[in-house]
């Protein structure tokens, strides 16, 4: 009887050691205990295929495949607008917007520029973002002068395709997020060169003016 | 008449009673401690080929969640980045760097970065992100404070009885939806969270399915 308690609390000291307890950080793929159909050769979102080339599952959209259907309704029904889906009207960058600028797109486009243009172009949009620090220093100041002049239609193309050393945001951002991001811009622009005048009688005494 | 079992063998019907007993309570201990996922799946915390640093991207620089997993807010999965992503800054920062030379050859290539995945529900489980962090749940609730994280660790289990422990108390769990991205947001109080959830669980519709087909198919 001594003998067993002895072995067997040796034994499960020794499990315990190997095994370890709950938690534990560790680089050791997790263990699936009862492995049923929890693995099915099927394919997955952005994984591994052996069947194609490139070893990818998500497969690249062909060279000369037109746009028939975005993902937003609204977008899908203009996809013959020139100037809402490439910012240029007969081949002339376009001013103004598409679309009629709402409350909800400039609530849109303040909420898209922070997530995808603030850190580098700044809050303000004066080229100091947080990678400002770190070296990235040719960002330029969207209140320089050049900018209020710019087309809508130029800074959607941008945009769009990148320009210089930024790279395309098409990926990240839509047709209608671009615009809405424009529109933001124009008054974080805006913004910066108002005076006391432009606001509204019924906001002063808030703001302290 | 001499005696066929000597005098110890009285004790041993209760010996082999007891160590039975030890023995099956000791077996379904370690089953119960771990044989589930709190054991086997948190705390995994791969090597990546690129170490990419989230705590310091995330956390130290505040880049939002989805500069990367962009398509988070509207579709199942959230999307691991392409390459070109790192490559709007790592164009001008650290491009020398060594730890980066992985991303340069990709952006190059066109070939996919061998990123190891950390978060892998069975197949048979059809989660949906954007159904999620639509309605209330951040990207905290499932995936830990990873702005703190220099290696991405699994933070929670992702079983069954860990979802449900949301989807059956929601009001628990939701927060503003100005705050889903906001890995720092603290509520006022347990209290105060607890109400404002009732208040958006009421407001929003939020109404978790507890069916089996909800996740399963």
């Amino acid at each position: 009887m001594r003998i067993f308690f002895a072995i067997f609390a040796f034994s499960l000291l020794a499990l315990l050691s190997i095994l370890g307890f709950r938690g534990a950080t560790s680089d050791r793929p997790p263990i699936e205990i009862f492995p049923d159909m929890v693995r099915q050769s099927k394919y997955k979102a952005q994984s591994h295929s052996e069947f194609f080339e490139d070893g990818r599952t998500d497969r690249p959209v062909p060279p000369g495949t037109v746009h028939r259907q975005y993902d937003n309704p609204q977008e899908s029904e203009r996809l013959d607008d020139d100037h809402f889906n490439t910012g240029r009207v007969n081949g002339d960058y376009a001013e103004g917007f598409p679309m009629v600028v709402t409350r909800e797109t400039m609530e849109r486009g303040r909420d898209r520029y922070r997530i995808f243009c603030g850190s580098c172009h700044g809050g303000i949009g004066d080229g100091q973002g947080i990678t400002f620090e770190y070296g990235m220093v040719t960002v330029p100041d969207f209140h320089a002068e050049r900018f209020y002049d710019m087309a809508e239609g130029e800074i959607f193309e941008t945009i769009t395709e990148g320009r210089g050393l930024m790279g395309s945001y098409k990926d990240k951002l839509s047709v209608e997020d671009r615009w809405a991001v424009i529109a933001y811009v124009r008054a974080l622009q805006r913004a910066r060169v108002g005076t006391e005048a432009d606001v509204p009688e019924a906001e002063r005494e808030r703001l302290g003016l | 008449m001499s005696k066929i079992f000597p005098k110890w063998s009285n004790a041993v019907p209760l010996q082999v009673l007891i160590i039975l007993t030890v023995l099956g309570v000791t077996v379904v201990g370690l089953v119960t401690y771990y044989f589930t996922p709190k054991y086997t799946r948190v705390g995994y915390a791969p090597t990546q080929p690129v170490a990419f640093d989230h705590g310091l991207h995330a956390g130290q620089l505040g880049i939002d969640c989805r500069f990367c997993h962009t398509h988070v807010e509207h579709s199942r999965h959230s999307t691991v980045p392409p390459t070109s992503t790192c490559m709007n800054c790592h164009n001008q920062i650290k491009t020398e760097s060594d730890a980066l030379e992985l991303v340069r050859s990709s952006y190059e290539s066109g070939e996919a970065i061998p990123w190891v995945r950390i978060h892998e529900l069975p197949e048979f489980t059809y989660f949906d992100h954007s159904v999620h962090v639509n309605r209330g749940i951040s990207c905290y609730e499932c995936h830990g404070n990873v702005n703190e994280m220099e290696v991405v660790r699994h933070e929670h289990p992702m079983s069954m009885g860990w979802c449900l422990e949301c989807h059956r108390e929601p009001e628990r769990f939701v927060r503003p939806p100005e705050e889903i991205y906001n890995m720092e947001w603290e509520p006022a109080s347990e209290q105060a969270r607890v109400e404002m959830g009732v208040e958006f669980v009421h407001d929003w519709n939020v109404n978790p399915p507890l069916s089996c087909s909800a996740c399963h198919r």
